[in-house]
């Protein structure tokens, strides 16, 4: 009983913080975005335009709850809901101040790496239940992405775990040292950009491509839906961001005791914003230079970078 | 190249095309008979007219002129060509095995006057739905929705 | 019929049948660049067939011209190719002066050079910003809309519309460049393109992702591009060299000298770098017009307002930013054309796109389509 209170207590903080991290992602993305095109962003709402992504959402809530008369009510109504949760949920095992997570697992590296494949299963269930066929490719071609950015972004992370000797993130954290940044530069970089391609952004957003697939497989969500997959999607850079920062750069372990949360912060932030630069320069891969990009860069490279840690750990231990 | 250099150019090359060919507004015009359109233009295509720029239908009221215009790369020099359509049955030879650019100025034609064109690969309306009746670019064309404008001169 | 109800069978390796999937690309779409619907055959990602449906926005231009008289007709062309409105103005006054034998001062037809150029470095503008938008480069299209929204400002305070400017007329243009020191913003304008487009080549086109995106896509043999009656930036994309006004010069630019940019694998990449570099060289004609450009009369004031010419027909052409635009007027001596027939270059390079997309994805089509640089006011007319 105390452990489903528990529980539900870090659910619910947990989706508070991905819906803040949204609003205040989306109203940073604005800000960047504009600044790359020449141009302010928001501005006239609230100091600095931080009251724009509130209005947004105020808009959202208030727009009539459409469902498409082709579509499959059900799944069409589950199917945000199990992009989401997902992500909230690996949420819970990042090790925000050294010696703590809010869910601190035996297993907490490879439920962060596992647990968010489940939204592969909202999309796919969100696209075909959409009764569109637009939204149907985007579905299929985000599974074949997802599904394939996984398995560098595994094999990079395994390479921390090596090193660490445990797969617990907090011991993970624990047993961090600068130098080992040295020898994990290469999977930071490979996990950086499976990562952008997990959470459909960027350079990756072929799924959702808004030119060409006028949204992919959330075409036909409006309202709150929509912004479920969006507050996913953000979730899900954050959730990202926390995690690369804190078990590849030990960022919660830069400023001491509590303040690991501040520094931490700082770092995710800072690769948030990489994210979003990175998306507003690069144009839009295809499907198929994606896959090859999964396939024939970013594995080998975790491969290669997963053999280097390989042969220096005898002589750590 | 200027026309007359054309006009001998021809000449010299065909001399059945000669007697029909005349220079109006500065450009040179061959006229033909609707049969003899395919030939003639073959002959044209030969002589070194590797461009169709466009065809067009004028309507003349007791007839369809079929308006061909050819450009040559080479020569430097571009030309018309036209022959006469009947308009009880409007049916001419299609010239895109010729010049493949003639298929869409084709079907628009066919979709705009009615003219059908023997030998096209897909002739189908281009603009106007399938069961558009009639054919706006006709004179005779009369439709609900037009309105004729007042003249204020 | 069209083909949708028509859904070939596919044989897959291990010998099951399937049936190809038939996309719709609507009429309403982003990236359709206009109304335009392309009716996609679909063998996994692969485009077996696809074919442009046109005619959304047919409003019976040709006709409505026939019923209108010879200076009513300008605001008509107008509207052809919206995003570039100063030529087809041009191309209908020509084959008006050629038919009617009128002739234009020489300040006139300076008045004329200088805005089309800049009429083009806009249209080009707004293709290579479509292309940026098609490829998900949006910052591309900010840029590009940039350098636009300074031309069409321009173009507002010479003839007072962003758009469709009426501003080019038989005998000349409406009216004189204004007193406000515009000339010295064009020329303020024209030295700063060239870093303004050197940074969107570094942005875009030397970027890997869009180098994978265009290159190799659409790719258009020159034979077959002059056999389908390409012209424009997609002709010299395939290395046609074939320029109106350089091969056929007319109005004055003899006297400018310029360069026209040539591309060699005629592949959707080519073709935008093609596009680029003729801002370059607009931008050349434009400190030359500008710096040669006489007083005097922009119009031919003796012509009178109703013009009547004498029966007959004429064509003309020029080089409008998507190729060859010519008008044919024919005339039966009254005060309104008999029939005028614009030959638009958008409709001719648009036939090539079922030509060009089978064998490649999706996601190309919609690239090839961009390549393409269809602005459906024309096609459609």
């Amino acid at each position: 009983m105390r452990a489903f209170g528990l529980g539900l207590l870090v659910g619910l903080a947990a989706a508070l913080v991905i819906a803040v991290a949204a609003l205040l992602g989306v109203w940073w993305e604005r800000k960047v975005a504009g600044r790359i095109q020449k141009r302010f962003g928001p501005q006239t709402t609230g100091p600095f335009g931080l009251l724009q992504t509130l209005a947004d959402t105020l808009k959202l809530i208030l727009k009539e709850d459409i469902t498409p008369r082709a579509a499959q009510e059900g799944v069409f109504r589950m199917a945000p809901l199990l992009v989401f949760a997902p992500v909230a949920m690996s949420l819970a095992v990042v090790p925000f101040v050294a010696g703590w997570a809010p869910f601190d697992t035996a297993v907490g590296m490879l439920f962060f790496l596992a647990v968010p494949s489940v939204s592969v299963l909202g999309i796919l269930m969100g696209s075909w239940a959409s009764g569109n066929t637009y939204a149907t490719i985007g579905g299929i071609r985000g599974a074949a992405q997802m599904v394939s950015y996984e398995v560098p972004r595994s094999l990079s992370v395994l390479s921390v775990v090596l090193l660490a000797g445990s797969i617990r993130p907090t011991a993970v954290l624990a047993a961090w040292r600068p130098w080992w940044l040295l020898l994990t530069a290469v999977g930071f970089v490979v996990y950086f950009v499976a990562s952008i391609a997990e959470v459909n952004r960027g350079p990756f957003d072929l799924p959702e491509a808004e030119s060409e697939l006028v949204a992919g497989y959330f075409a036909d969500y409006s309202g709150i839906r929509w912004s479920v997959f969006m507050m996913a999607e953000y979730g899900g850079m954050l959730a990202a961001s926390l995690f690369g920062a804190a078990v590849f750069l030990g960022a919660a372990r830069w400023l001491p005791g509590v303040l690991g949360l501040v520094s931490l912060a700082v770092v995710a932030c800072a690769l948030v914003t990489v994210m979003i630069w990175v998306k507003w320069t690069l144009p839009r891969m295809r499907p198929d230079q994606l896959m090859s990009l999964a396939w024939k860069v970013l594995t080998p490279m975790a491969l290669v970078q997963l053999l280097l840690v390989g042969a220096v750990i005898p002589w750590l231990r | 190249m200027k026309i007359e250099e054309l006009r001998e150019h021809l000449c010299e090359r065909h001399p059945d095309l000669c007697p029909l060919f005349s220079l109006e507004f500065g450009d040179g015009i061959l006229v033909v008979d609707a049969e003899k359109l395919h030939d003639a233009a073959s002959d044209l295509c030969d002589l070194g007219f590797d461009l169709l720029g466009w065809c067009t239908a004028v309507d003349r009221g007791t007839f369809f002129e079929m308006v061909y215009r050819l450009r040559s790369r080479t020569m430097q020099v571009g030309m018309f060509l036209k022959c006469q359509v009947p308009r009880e049955s409007p049916s001419i030879a299609s010239l895109t095995d010729l010049w493949p650019a003639a298929n869409w100025h084709e079907r628009e034609v066919y979709d705009l006057f009615g003219i059908t064109f023997e030998g096209h690969p897909d002739l189908r309306r281009m603009f106007l739905p399938d069961d558009w009746p009639g054919h706006p670019l006709r004179k005779d064309y009369a439709d609900d929705r037009m309105i004729r404008r007042p003249d204020y001169f | 019929m069209l083909e949708i109800e028509n859904r070939e069978t596919i044989t897959c390796e291990d010998g099951r049948q399937a049936e190809e999937l038939v996309l719709n690309v609507g009429p309403s779409h982003p990236s359709t660049h206009g109304v335009c619907r392309v009716i996609a055959h679909l063998d996994g990602e692969v485009v077996t067939k696809a074919e442009p449906v046109i005619g959304y926005l047919h409003r019976g231009i040709e006709k409505m011209a026939e019923n209108r008289t010879y200076l009513q007709v300008i605001p008509l062309t107008d509207r052809l190719d919206y995003v570039g409105s100063m030529y087809a103005n041009w191309a209908y006054c020509r084959a008006l002066e050629r038919l009617a034998g009128m002739l234009v001062p020489e300040r006139g037809e300076y008045l004329r050079v200088i805005t089309c150029e800049l009429q083009r470095i806009a249209s080009h503008m707004m293709s290579l910003g479509s292309t940026g938008a098609d490829t998900g480069a949006f910052t591309l299209f900010v840029y590009a809309f940039d350098v636009r929204e300074r031309v069409v400002e321009l173009f507002e305070r010479l003839c007072g519309s962003r758009l469709t400017y009426n501003f080019v007329r038989p005998g000349g243009v409406s009216r004189d460049m204004p007193d406000d020191g515009w000339t010295d913003d064009v020329r303020a304008f024209v030295k700063g393109l060239p870093k303004q487009l050197a940074e969107m080549d570094s942005l875009f086109f030397a970027n890997v992702i869009a180098k994978g995106r265009l290159k190799g896509v659409g790719v258009l043999d020159p034979e077959k591009a002059v056999a389908l009656g390409a012209t424009g930036p997609v002709a010299r994309g395939s290395g046609v060299d074939w320029d109106l006004r350089r091969d056929d010069a007319y109005s004055l630019y003899p006297r400018f000298e310029f360069d026209v940019p040539l591309g060699s694998n005629g592949d959707a990449y080519d073709r935008a770098r093609v596009r680029l570099f003729e801002c370059y060289e607009s931008a050349r004609i434009l400190e030359q017009a500008l710096d040669q450009i006489p007083d005097g009369a922009v119009v031919d004031e003796t012509l009178p307002r109703l013009i009547t010419p004498r029966v007959g027909e004429a064509y003309d052409h020029i080089e409008s930013a998507r190729g060859s635009l010519g008008v044919f007027l024919v005339s039966d001596g009254g005060p309104k054309p008999y029939r005028m027939k614009v030959r638009s270059p958008a409709f001719c390079n648009l036939s090539l796109l079922s030509e060009l997309a089978p064998g490649h994805t999706l996601s190309d089509l919609i690239v090839i389509l961009g390549s393409l640089d269809p602005v459906f006011g024309e096609v459609d007319r």
